[in-house]
């Protein structure tokens, strides 16, 4: 069972006011335990968390460089099996680690099957450099080489379906959480550790710096991308999908016009035929995972 | 007792009788034979390892810093692009400081593509804090294994190292080899007791980010470490040969350097072609020599001092080229350094790229150029299609 109280990130470290990934970083742990290996990719957490010669972590932690914690994660996984020692090994890293640079070497490790566990923090961005596109951004977010303009709504691709590819993979467990559920997400972390095989969680981590809006709506605005259908809560176990978060679904445009980052959608005038286009993608995904409550039912 | 083996296959008997806990490579001729054994061996239960079959070698050598770091001895094995794509975890890797020992089975870099053997691929990587031996046959490429895991794992150096040898010259050539027993082995090189590790029983942080207050101190202490490792290497090489007849204290071996009016610089497989001139040359009258270097990395600037002292010329053979430089291999430089100040002209000669084959007349060809005077140049060009 998740010990809530046990802390495990301490506090002082150099994450903006409101960060989304500080917070998931203390869900995560209370729901692995002491019993862990943390593998981090370089990035925001990596950054703030870890400013030599101080640290956050009270579990061991390692960074090698972006893109291989899952192969260093591979590494760890081989020599505790070989020493018959316990610890979980879970990899946390950032959505450009995740999405886009890591992904030789996390396919390599979930067709490999190790029994570890990696987390996504997904800021929907390349904070740690300064907001720039990566592919779990949302189609038409604006960022600093995906910047809106005279030319551009913004982010011309639609977000990478990363679940799916690692489901494809064979991951015995996949899910997705948001950093505004934090009882789901260690249930999830408690879930993941424990399921034997490469296991994937995707956390929805809203970033106040990147996405444009108050520190202190963190919670709220990960929230409304849920309640909107553009992120959703689901569990897939061994290929299957086994439960999804179902809402009463709200439009898209309140959740885009409290961030900066979609203010290009509305101002100077609303761009009705994009929002149309993004409230399309909540729809498909409600369709997709069947989130709706249905009333008349 | 000596056993007639392919050079591949001896490496991997080394490898195997360090007792590494996790092997993880990605194939890439002409290192294939060598993860091939070791993959037989880990099927056949002649080895206790855990086999890691990577998609990279991005990640062959990643696995090998994670292993690393939880406290495990590990054994990695490349060539040529291999090594260029693990080039940003090399780096990584002596930096933190991980005692990790590959085989690096010299191959020329593409464009254009080449199998071939040269040293550009290990060479590239001389400034990334590993240590580097090489190896000029098979019976002194496999002892430098044993050597190697002994000096990187001591507390005062805990810096990896490639053990280099050319690519088909030596790993696929069948020479008569010692391999030492296991027993012996096991007394030689005692189970790798880290520094620190991974443990959630003694939480630590690895790998953390360092700003503009601390990061020249880590380098600092990496090329300290690297000294030591010269130190720790030479210990080694004592112990190993007081234990088996072979001795590798030194980083250099000199051959008929007495009086030597020519002295040859060279590293690996090309000393026995040189040593096959030198006697000829010797035979007709020309006073020449060789200072082979073993240990690369660290340059043993002092040694090969001593040995090159009153030699008028010298000429390095380099199976590498440092496009654009001055001396156009990368050895020459620091070989003229080693020697400033005394008079003595060092030449470099770029030699043997991409395989192309090196004769005994080649090697009196390029004396008689460093007695004129003339280098820093490519020898055995084809005119002809240039």
């Amino acid at each position: 069972m998740v010990d809530k109280s046990l802390e495990l990130f301490d506090c002082g470290h150099r994450a903006c006011g409101g960060c989304g990934p500080a917070m998931l970083a203390r869900f995560i742990l209370k729901g692995t335990g002491e019993d862990v290996i943390v593998v981090a990719s370089t990035g925001c957490m990596e950054v703030f968390s870890t400013p030599y010669p101080e640290t956050a972590w009270k579990v061991p932690w390692i960074h090698s460089l972006f893109e291989n914690a899952a192969a260093v994660a591979s590494g760890i996984e081989a020599s505790l099996k070989h020493n018959n020692r316990t610890e979980k090994v879970v990899c946390i890293c950032g959505d450009g680690a995740t999405f886009d640079i890591g992904m030789l070497c996390i396919s390599g490790a979930f067709e490999r099957g190790h029994d570890i566990t990696y987390i996504c923090y997904d800021n929907e961005a390349y904070m740690n450099t300064g907001i720039q596109r990566s592919g779990a951004t949302p189609y038409d977010a604006s960022t600093t080489t995906s910047p809106a303009g005279r030319m551009s709504m913004g982010n011309s691709r639609p977000k990478k379906d990363l679940p799916q590819i690692l489901n494809a993979h064979g991951a015995t467990y996949v899910a997705t959480a948001s950093v505004a559920y934090p009882m789901d997400v260690m249930k999830k972390v408690e879930k993941a550790v424990n399921t034997p095989g490469a296991t994937y969680l995707q956390v929805h981590a809203p970033c106040s710096t990147g996405w444009g809006f108050d520190g202190s709506k963190t919670i709220e605005i990960g929230k409304q991308a849920i309640e909107c259908g553009l992120w959703v809560n689901y569990e897939m176990e061994n290929g299957e999908l086994t439960k999804a978060k179902k809402v009463r679904r709200v439009p898209v445009d309140g959740y885009l016009k409290a961030q900066k980052r979609f203010r290009h959608l509305f101002k100077p005038q609303p761009v009705t035929e994009e929002i149309a286009k993004i409230q399309a993608i909540a729809d498909a995904n409600a369709a997709k995972y069947g989130i709706d409550i249905n009333l008349n039912k | 007792m000596l056993q007639i083996m392919e050079g591949s296959h001896a490496v991997a008997e080394a490898a195997k009788l360090c007792r590494p806990e996790v092997v993880s490579a990605y194939p890439i001729t002409p290192q294939t034979h060598i993860v091939e054994r070791l993959a037989e061996m880990v099927a056949d239960g002649e080895l206790d390892a855990e086999y890691m079959c990577v998609e990279s070698e991005l990640s062959a050598l990643s696995v090998c810093l994670g292993a690393s770091a939880t406290g495990s001895r590990v054994y990695s094995a490349t060539s040529s692009q291999g090594l260029m794509l693990m080039a940003e975890v090399v780096f990584n890797v002596a930096g933190m400081r991980q005692p990790i020992v590959m085989s690096i089975v010299n191959r020329a870099l593409g464009a254009p593509l080449s199998i071939w053997n040269d040293q550009q691929d290990s060479i590239s990587l001389r400034d990334s804090g590993w240590f580097q031996l090489y190896g000029e046959d098979v019976q002194e490429m496999t002892d430098q294994h044993f050597i190697a895991y002994k000096a990187a794992e001591q507390h005062d150096v805990l810096l990896p190292g490639f053990v280099c040898f050319d690519g088909f010259i030596l790993s696929h050539t069948y020479e008569p080899v010692d391999i030492p027993t296991q027993e012996e082995i096991d007394a030689f090189l005692p189970p790798y007791v880290p520094y620190n590790k991974l443990d959630a029983k003694a939480p630590l942080s690895m790998g953390m980010y360092a700003t503009p207050d601390y990061y020249m101190e880590f380098r600092y202490e990496t090329d300290q470490a690297m000294k030591r490792a010269g130190d720790a290497i030479s210990a080694a090489g004592r112990e190993f040969g007081e234990m088996f007849g072979r001795d590798y204290s030194a980083h250099t071996e000199s051959y008929r350097m007495d009086d030597a009016d020519v002295a040859f610089v060279a590293l690996g497989s090309i000393c026995g072609t040189v040593k096959d001139a030198i006697d000829e040359m010797r035979a007709d009258g020309i006073k020449a020599g060789l200072v082979k270097i073993r240990t690369f990395r660290p340059f043993p600037a002092e040694e090969i001092a001593q040995a090159l002292a009153g030699v008028p010329k010298v000429a390095v053979l380099e199976k590498n080229i440092s496009v654009g430089s001055a001396m156009k291999g990368a050895v020459g430089p620091e070989v003229k350094d080693a020697v400033t100040g005394t008079g003595i002209d060092v030449y470099s000669y770029v030699i043997g790229l991409g395989g192309r084959d090196i004769r005994k007349k080649d090697i009196r060809a390029v004396a008689a150029l460093a007695e004129k005077g003339v280098g820093n140049m490519f020898y055995g060009l084809r005119t002809e299609v240039l």
